[in-house]
């Protein structure tokens, strides 16, 4: 919250063109994606579409091979410290050292961070239940999690980077991880990137939404505005069909005979219009989850 | 305040909180001038974003529901629903009449459907039971 007076660029994070390849395998194909200030931006997508790949570039882990990243204005990778200085990262892996003691990864997290604050991250040990003189090999993997967490917020980044926080999570660590993600937005201005493939998680709290698919971006925008574009009608028509008419925004229809149902994009009245102008009814219409949503753009691309 | 948020339904978090917060006052267990949590204390409790518990407690304020004090909070009307009772009738014999069509193009006979009315306020009335765990 402190620290925010350096910032000039409304983006927290801009990439550009990225494009980049493991060997013969493409990880990564065109990325452009601008990631504004404040807020929540949840990055969805299967498992090895490229989300880690992406969040790695952000973190400066990975050089750009071709295309660009920018984090604060700066590149991640020519310039470490200052860029590092102001995320507070966990990793899906969430490898630190295990030998150590809760009390002893705290005190060795704090000499990276100048921001660090000790007080802060006292009261995060107290609420998560982490005993200091433990050594880290021998907690659970819950509390092993939530030690990753305090170390990820205890110098109040101004960009929390999450990478599939709450993988093989019970509920109770999910609900101390999510629970984190909505504090830290509640601090105006601050951002917090994080992926999931579990879609619920998103659907609660991402203001921004991008859809990732084999290395590439199939999707990106406000959520509200994503759950309003996207609809399922089920159509009676008067006649039976062998294949239903296409309507202007169909991404899939299913069915047969007089019903058929139309999975759209576009916008609603529209669509409604569409079908009476086929002397269709409409018979039913579905409200459509986050997840539906990402299948069906999925299946088709 | 008992809110139940089901991401997977496909409707919007926001308008969840919106009707259940208007079926707490219409039942009489958020009283005119109670008090509503604060948008962060909501927002962490339900775990969802700050943001689209700011858009429900607009929406509420909208339809005359809740009420924005000058520094307090966010607090049930006084007035309870703004709406007269020959408005609000008109508006819920829209939806009986929407109810009654579907049920009889599926095939269910008017008793039938009274039957699932009573069934279903029964289930509103009483909190989950898996969630009630939490709590």
């Amino acid at each position: 919250m402190s620290d925010s007076t350096n910032l000039s660029s409304a983006s927290v994070v801009e990439i550009q063109r990225l494009s980049r390849s493991f060997g013969a395998k493409r990880a990564l194909h065109e990325v452009s994606l601008s990631i504004p200030r404040g807020g929540v931006f949840g990055l969805i997508g299967g498992n090895g579409a490229g989300k880690t790949t992406l969040i790695k570039h952000i973190m400066g882990m990975h050089y750009a091979q071709s295309g660009s990243v920018r984090v604060f204005g700066m590149d991640p990778v020519a310039h470490p410290v200052e860029v590092l200085g102001r995320i507070g990262y966990m990793s899906e892996e969430r490898d630190i050292p295990n030998w150590m003691r809760v009390t002893e990864i705290m005190n060795y997290t704090q000499t990276f961070y100048p921001a660090w604050d000790t007080k802060y991250a006292e009261e995060l040990r107290e609420m998560f239940d982490l005993d200091p003189k433990q050594r880290i090999r021998n907690l659970s993997r819950g509390q092993a999690a939530r030690v990753c967490l305090l170390l990820a917020l205890a110098h109040r980044p101004e960009l929390l980077v999450l990478d599939e926080p709450s993988s093989g999570l019970d509920p109770v660590v999910r609900r101390d991880i999510l629970a984190a993600i909505v504090r830290t937005i509640a601090d105006e201005g601050r951002t917090v990137i994080f992926s999931s493939h579990l879609l619920d998680e998103v659907e609660r709290l991402a203001d921004r939404v991008a859809m990732i698919h084999d290395g590439q971006i199939i999707l990106h925008d406000r959520l509200d505005t994503i759950k309003e574009s996207f609809h399922r009608f089920t159509l009676r028509f008067e006649q039976p069909f062998n294949e239903a008419p296409l309507i202007l925004g169909t991404i899939e229809r299913k069915g047969a005979g007089h019903e058929w149902t139309y999975f759209c994009r576009g916008d609603r009245d529209q669509l409604i219009q569409a079908a009476r102008t086929l002397q269709a009814e409409i018979v039913q219409e579905t409200l459509l989850s986050l997840d539906d949503i990402f299948v069906c753009n999925v299946t088709r691309s | 305040m008992q809110i139940h948020i089901h991401a997977q339904d496909g409707v919007p978090i926001y308008l969840q909180i919106v009707q259940q917060i208007k079926y707490l006052v219409a039942s009489g267990r958020l009283q005119p001038g109670e008090e509503l949590p604060s948008i962060r204390v909501l927002a962490e409790q339900l775990l969802v974003n700050p943001n689209t518990i700011a858009r429900a407690y607009r929406e509420l304020e909208t339809a005359g529901v809740v009420e924005k004090r000058r520094t307090a909070g966010t607090f049930i009307a006084e007035s309870g629903s703004p709406l007269a009772r020959k408005e609000r009738l008109k508006l819920l014999n829209e939806r009986v009449d929407q109810l009654l069509v579907e049920a009889s193009q599926m095939g269910f006979e008017l008793n039938e459907v009274l039957k699932l009315i009573q069934q279903r306020e029964h289930v509103l009335r009483q909190p989950k039971k898996e969630e009630r765990n939490h709590e």
